[in-house]
């Protein structure tokens, strides 16, 4: 596998059995990379792009108002109370880590499981996994009553010889978050370097020629960079696909090894992580709908990703509607009255709502996804990859707030509604999101050009 | 509006200047005037206005700042070197201990307060003092807040300018000079009730020397109906003494005796001495039939829910029930001797079922029965038997109890009268209304107000505000600029009880001398400053008029001869030390109810219909009459039973809102731990009118409302003005306490609601545990039916072993009267913020003990239990493994240690905390400003900032000063030695704390007991605090 660059399936055959194929016929090394760069290097930025920019732009600004406002004034500002210590805070990070975990599954493990429709989207949709992971990131540090002492979650040596707690998986989160964020960059990094060389050598300006020399770092494209390439980038792969699993994992954890009702589960591990693909495909789709309109990348971003993205999002789907069903039957089965409680609180309690909208989104709605004509209309995906964001959103929603705010004890049953801050920190996450999205379409190439030369019928030259 | 415009003042205003200003001055314009007098309005008037109570933390930063601008206040001096000489006793880091008391209602309770360099900082009840043994109520526990309160009363103001003393004293010796001639004609004093000796004797010389004068008592906190039974009764003013340690059966007729009023404090220790099942046989049984729930009906066996009014009938059905079978009982026992207990009681019950069908027509079955079993076990227990009746009941119902407990022989035993506490009981409401008579009359030219706040107290039908402005000149003593202070000509600022020397009589007559902690902080007067202005030696201190008054150089009428003078100065040293002057209780009066008292008497006939709504006005468990209104302990401490903070509510039962249409949910704000939004009722009664929001309770009989008075007020404090609605605007003198006809209407708005238990099943968990005397008999074990503790052994890892000392708690669910003192005892050792309404309906308090309230039974009319929830200290904590940075600890002897400045504030504790006792600093709840509060923290507790998370410490600084003096002295930690602060306040013994190592210490015996069980116990969370099991000694005649 190390010596041969060239990928197993052949596209036109692909194409032959099952259409569409992975990337439009008609297109040689030249064209992919002139479209591609081009969207970087040549054509003007569409003013679609500065509205869109300004746009994501405005919430970024409210997210640091809020953040601001929240660390001069405390977490008070939001809805949170005693019952309901995490609301809003925690439930977006969650969904953040979540929509995260599509980049590294898609780069990582359909790279290993040589699935080579993946590579007209890993490219954006690691970039996804790095921004979301950014956007997850304000919350821990955030939802904390004196962030500027959040650093003490970190293991570092004092003079106080002080450490902090490593039973408590707050501190498995830091770890596992952080060794995912790296992996995850280092992968998008190592992963650019062949394109970003691409650009400078095709820049124009010579800033723009500088800067991407600068992070080329000296790529010239021999044989030998080739193979030592090659096996970084499969050996960062081998690092990244545990993570896919762990990052979840330890995310569940967090609720899993605590004693509340409702959290204190074991199924959240194979949950969370089968909830965090179905959320990261869903976002995968609604980002790259609308860029595939956009930038008239329909040859490379062909009905065939779209279809297997959405055969994806059924399977991970199912499996989410099955945790939702053990985690009901359990609860029933364990004859702990306060496990029973749980399910129907959650089905009949004044957080009803949002149970029967999540079931909705999440397993009602991509039910249709088992239709063809379904999977093939891009409107229609695009509106139940949104649904499924959403559901996924309230999913993380239900388990922390309607877990907490009745536990044990009725004399401290309570109840949360989000205030203004709570929102606006939440969307200003949702307005950074975007904003780095953005600048990463405008900057750098959003779809990775070397590697879609190689599922090209020319470069079948070994064989 | 009143408080904005002052009323033109008579004495100064029609005559024609000689010097003037304007052309309307020299014409004596009645604008200019006006204007005149309001060129200075008072600063704090400035913005005390319509301040939100969300801003009160805010605010008292300002109140430095207005204290400055004020200027002239004298200051208390400061030292900024070090002692040169250290005052004896005193050793910087050591608290000191002095005994003082409180008077509220005319009832002083003995008080010992903790200082600390001078600062008054904690208040613990007096062992020694009979009404306290200890022990505190809320208002005890809260009154070292009342004395650094920002917004009391800080100069003396006339018309809102600032004035000296002198120029008061120069004002009212020139009025008094005036009315010399007339023997005083037009000179009144308005007090409270008066239990002070010493302010008693300066009245009275005042009285002597001006002979026409009249001293008026109106005194909303005290008792009009139960001065006026015992008249009825017999024919002079005596006070009831409860002894509830002999009483087996106890009747309450709407008597909240356990929960307030004299001696309550003492009762509920009493009481709760009898009520412990290890010995059955002593267990008493209390009945209760009141209106609005009560703590007393919460503890009762057998509680019966009714109309205020109907409860003047059934006590006359069980008068005469009583009445009948008492006669044949004494009859047949003098005549067949020694027939045995079993016949009499078998005879009693015969005839009292017999006359039970005749005379209780009108109720129904079950009530008929209630009476008739009530009415037996009374007679079965004569001599040993207790009636109580209830402060808002008429005088005849206090009669009736009078009658019955003599009919059973129980005076002298189960109750003893004794001459008044108060120094001149009086009919207060027709002194009150002799009083705004004479002022409307023209008659009055001066009125002296010492204490209390008559225009927001006094029945709305007296118009007392109107008629106030009739009297020419008009001074008023108080801790507040309230609403009367508005309209008087002269506010002069009250030496808070703490600042001032005074004495003061308890319950059963025992005198306390009243000590100062402190130099007023404002520069207040004391009631007897006031009464010396007045006298021909007006510059007197009170040091010297109460010691005066003691060494015998005072006038004394009924006082013990005092000690010769050589000894006087020790005797008076022993006393302050003390607390207690000896040999000064009353001794029992020989009082007989008088021959031609008949118990069917009955003077006001209820022409009402039955179904008609009936009003019941109330005194608020938290702010009493209103005067502490301004008190955010108080105001933010959840009522008894409601749960209600900061507000007062149209409280009735859920069948009563159902049939308005009218109901309260949990919002999504704060829910059930917070926000209940409710429908705003209007209440018309009598022609008068005012809103509130409703709020259902449940156990509160229909077609009734109660109103908390004490609420609603316009002026006295940022906190006070605001809250709540005024039920005095429709309280009249015919209904002081209740009356029928109010008219509730829906107004269609909405009213928030900060409710911090909304919730009260307890949903099958198990929470409480409670059992019946006999089951508990039969099998202890019975209590923990269907709950399940882990054994020690479910564990992967070896037990810690625990050696040296191991805390633990024990606390009674049976004994608790959920009076909440433990609550602000806790709130004011460990410096625990007052957060707001807006904070409280977002589920935010901060106190790190609350009382959980839950009911069991039938759903009209439940059975209450009250449990108090601090930290459980669990030994297998769950809190503790989720904190990432290891703030919350687990020390070797057993405590769960909060490290705060390790805390970053996850909140991940609190979550994982299956008790919930966890709170958070979401704000800065903490007044860090203002300078008068930081006076009153306890230096032992760290001060808490934002964001960060507290919980119940078991007061470890307590624990660590006890474990420092024992350490000294080479030995172990005494039993008792360390006692909680919510231990120390609590009336009923009900928490005890101590080393569960010792096994002869009360709280592992208390844990060893067969009814002991953990909290959440199943979870193994192994909690160190522990509850005893409920146990109600039910009548086996009327079952559960």
């Amino acid at each position: 596998m190390a010596d041969s660059l060239q990928p197993v399936e052949d596209p036109s055959r692909a194409a032959a059995i099952r259409t569409p194929a992975v990337i439009a016929p008609g297109h040689t090394f030249g064209t992919v990379t002139d479209k591609i760069s081009a969207i970087v290097l040549a054509r003007k930025t569409p003013l679609g792009w500065y509205a869109g920019f300004g746009t994501a732009m405005f919430f970024t600004l409210l997210l640091l108002v809020s953040l601001t406002y929240l660390v001069l004034t405390g977490i008070g500002i939001w809805g949170n109370n005693i019952p309901i210590g995490w609301a809003f805070d925690i439930t977006n990070f969650v969904w953040w880590i979540g929509i995260g975990h599509a980049g590294t599954l898609i780069s990582a493990i359909l790279l290993l499981l040589k699935q080579t429709w993946r590579t007209s989207i890993n490219r954006f949709a690691e970039a996804m996994t790095l921004f979301a992971v950014a956007c997850a990131a304000v919350f821990p540090v955030f939802h904390t009553g004196r962030p500027w002492l959040a650093y003490w979650l970190v293991p570092y040596p004092n003079t106080m010889n002080l450490w902090p707690q490593f039973r408590s998986p707050l501190i498995w989160d830091v770890f596992a978050v952080s060794t995912y964020a790296t992996v995850s960059l280092l992968f998008w990094f190592v992963g650019l370097i062949p394109d970003l060389a691409t650009l400078r050598d095709r820049s124009q300006s010579p800033v723009g020629r500088v800067i991407y020399g600068m992070l080329a770092m000296g790529w010239r494209g021999s044989a030998h960079h080739w193979h030592r390439y090659e096996t970084a980038y499969l050996l960062l792969a081998g690092l990244a696909t545990p993570l896919v699993v762990s990052v979840h994992t330890v995310v569940s954890f967090d609720f899993a090894v605590s004693i509340v009702p409702g959290w204190h589960t074991t199924i959240f591990p194979p949950y969370f992580v089968a909830g965090a693909i179905y959320s990261g495909f869903a976002m995968v789709l609604t980002l790259a709908i609308p860029i595939r309109a956009v930038y008239n990348l329909e040859d490379f971003i062909t009905m065939r990703h779209l279809q297997n993205m959405a055969k994806v999002m059924l399977v991970t789907g199912l499996i989410v509607a099955y945790g939702y069903l053990t985690e009901a039957f359990i609860a029933w089965y364990s004859a702990d009255r306060y496990e029973g409680f749980v399910p129907l609180n959650r089905m009949i309690g004044p957080y009803a709502f949002a149970y029967w909208a999540l079931i909705f989104c999440n397993v009602v709605v991509p039910q249709a996804l088992w239709l063809k004509r379904v999977r093939t209309s891009v409107p229609v995906l695009f509106i139940i990859s949104l649904i499924v964001n959403v559901g996924m959103w309230l999913e993380r929603f239900v388990i922390i707030v309607t877990s907490l705010h009745r536990d044990y004890l009725p004399s401290s049953w309570g109840l949360y509604s989000p205030t203004f801050w709570d929102w606006s920190t939440f969307v200003g996450t949702i307005g950074l999101f975007l904003s780095l999205l953005f600048l990463f379409l405008r900057f750098l190439p959003m779809i990775s050009i070397f590697e879609m030369r190689t599922i090209l019928p020319e470069a079948r030259v070994g064989e | 509006m009143k408080q904005k415009t002052r009323p033109v003042p008579g004495p100064r205003s029609p005559r024609k200047p000689a010097f003037w200003r304007a052309l309307e001055e020299r014409a004596g314009d009645p604008a200019f005037q006006e204007h005149l007098y309001n060129e200075f309005p008072s600063e704090i008037e400035a913005i005390s206005d319509p301040v939100a109570r969300r801003t009160f933390l805010k605010l008292m930063g300002a109140s430095l700042a207005l204290a400055g601008v004020t200027g002239c206040t004298r200051q208390p001096a400061e030292t900024i070197v070090p002692y040169v000489r250290q005052p004896e006793d005193l050793i910087p880091g050591r608290p000191l201990f002095y005994a003082t008391a409180m008077s509220l209602g005319g009832v002083a309770t003995g008080l010992l307060v903790e200082s600390h360099e001078g600062r008054p900082t904690k208040i613990e009840g007096n062992p020694l003092h009979p009404g306290s043994l200890g022990a505190t109520d809320v208002f005890a526990q809260a009154a070292v807040l009342g004395l650094y309160d920002p917004d009391r009363s800080q100069t003396l103001l006339n018309l809102g300018d600032i004035r000296p003393w002198s120029a008061f004293l120069g004002t009212i010796s020139a009025a008094l000079t005036a009315q010399r001639p007339l023997e005083g004609a037009g000179l009144r004093i308005l007090t409270e009730s008066v239990n002070s000796p010493t302010l008693a004797a300066q009245i009275r010389d005042l009285l002597a020397r001006f002979p026409s004068a009249k001293w008026h008592q109106w005194d909303p906190a005290s008792r009009e109906h139960v001065r006026g039974g015992a008249k009825l009764a017999f024919g002079e003013y005596v006070d009831a003494q409860y002894r509830f340690g002999q009483a087996d059966v106890i009747l309450s007729l709407d008597a909240d005796v356990l929960g307030c009023g004299p001696g309550s404090i003492r009762y509920a220790r009493d009481f709760a001495a009898r009520r412990r099942p290890e010995q059955a046989d002593r267990m008493n049984r209390l009945y209760a039939i009141e209106s609005m729930p009560t703590s007393t009906g919460a503890r009762a066996d057998h509680r019966l829910p009714l109309k205020p009014s109907a409860i003047a009938r059934i006590a006359r059905e069980i008068a005469s029930a009583l009445g009948e079978a008492g006669k044949s009982g004494s009859g047949r026992s003098g005549g067949s001797g020694e027939s045995g207990g079993a016949g009499g009681s078998g005879g009693a019950g015969a005839s009292g079922a017999t006359g039970g069908a005749a005379v209780v027509q009108g109720f129904s079955p079950a009530i008929a029965k209630w009476i008739d079993a009530v009415a037996e076990d009374l007679q079965a227990h004569r001599g040993s038997s207790l009636v109580v009746a209830g402060d808002g009941q008429p005088p005849a119902v206090h009669a009736l109890a009078h009658g019955i407990n003599q009919a059973l022989g129980n005076v002298g035993k189960t109750v003893v009268y004794t001459q008044s506490v108060e120094a001149e009981p009086t009919n207060q409401l027709d002194s009150l209304r002799d009083l705004v008579a004479d002022m409307n009359a023209g008659k009055v030219d001066v009125l002296v107000i010492v204490g209390g706040n008559p225009v927001y107290t006094a029945p709305a039908d007296f118009r007392f505000a109107e008629a106030l402005n009739k009297a020419l000149l008009r001074v008023h003593l108080s801790l507040y600029d309230d609403e009367t202070s508005a309209l008087c000509h002269w506010q002069i600022p009250e030496a808070h009880f703490l600042e001032a020397w005074s004495d003061a009589r308890g319950y059963d007559g025992t005198v306390s001398i009243v000590q100062p902690l402190i130099a007023p902080l404002y520069g207040g007067k004391s009631a007897h400053e006031l009464l010396a202005a007045m006298s021909d030696r007006p510059e007197r201190s009170a040091h010297d008029i109460v010691r005066e008054f003691w060494s015998g150089s005072g006038s004394s009428r009924t006082l013990p001869a005092p000690p010769a003078n050589e000894e006087f100065d020790a005797s008076w040293r022993r006393w302050l030390h003390d607390g207690v002057v000896p040999n000064t209780a009353f001794a029992p009066a020989r009082v007989q109810v008088v021959p031609g008292f008949s118990p069917t008497v009955e003077p006001t006939p209820t022409t009402h219909a039955a179904d008609d709504i009936e009003i019941n006005f109330r005194n608020d468990p938290s702010v009493l009459d209103g005067r502490f209104a301004n008190n955010g302990w108080l105001q933010e401490l959840p009522k008894p039973i409601t749960r209600l903070t900061w507000d007062n509510a149209v409280l009735v039962s859920p069948a009563t809102a159902a049939k308005l249409r009218a109901a309260g949910s949990p919002a999504f704000q704060g829910g059930e731990h917070g926000q209940i939004i409710t429908d705003l009722v209007e209440l018309r009664y009598r022609a008068r009118s005012v809103r509130g929001a409703l709020f259902t309770v449940v156990g509160h009989p229909d077609d009734c409302v109660t109103v908390h008075l004490g609420y609603g007020r316009s002026r006295g404090g940022r906190v006070a003005t605001g809250a709540g609605f005024n039920a005095n605007a429709i309280r009249t003198s015919d209904a002081l306490s209740f009356g029928a006809g109010v008219e509730i209407v829906r107004t269609f708005e909405k009213f928030s609601l900060a409710c911090t238990q909304y919730h009260h099943l307890m949903e099958g968990r198990g929470m409480v545990r409670a059992s019946t005397r006999d089951a508990y008999v039969r099998d202890p074990k019975s209590v923990h039916e269907g709950d399940e503790t882990p054994p020690r052994t479910i564990t992967l890892y070896p037990n810690y072993p625990y050696e040296g000392y191991k805390w633990g708690m024990a606390i009674d669910v049976n004994a608790c009267i959920g009076c909440n003192a433990c609550v602000v005892g806790c709130q004011s050792e460990n410096n625990i913020p007052v957060v707001g309404k807006d904070q409280v309906l977002r589920g935010r308090e901060m106190h790190w003990l609350r009382v959980d309230t839950y009911y069991r039974g039938r759903a009209d009319n439940p059975e209450t239990y009250f449990q108090p929830v601090p930290c459980m200290q669990c030994e297998n904590a769950p809190c503790e493994v989720v904190c990432p940075v290891g703030a919350t600890a687990h020390s070797h002897e057993g405590l769960n240690d909060m490290v705060y400045n390790r805390c970053v504030g996850t909140r991940y504790c609190s979550d994982n905390c299956p008790y919930k006792v966890r709170r958070f600093n979401f704000l800065l709840y903490q007044d860090w400003n203002t300078p008068s509060l930081r006076l009153g923290r306890n230096p032992d507790v760290t001060v808490r900032s934002r964001g960060v998370m507290e919980k119940c410490t078991y007061c470890v600084q307590r624990i660590n000063a006890a474990k420092i003096d024992s350490e000294k002295e080479s030995r172990p930690v005494r039993d008792g030695e360390i006692k909680t602060a919510c231990q120390q306040a609590c009336p009923a013994d009900a928490i005890v704390f101590g080393n569960l190592n010792d096994p002869a210490s009360r709280v592992a015996k208390l844990q060893a007991e067969e009814r002991s069980y953990a909290l959440l116990g199943e979870l193994n969370t192994r909690p160190r605090t522990t509850y005893l099991a409920a146990v109600r000694n039910v009548n086996p005649a009327l079952g559960e």
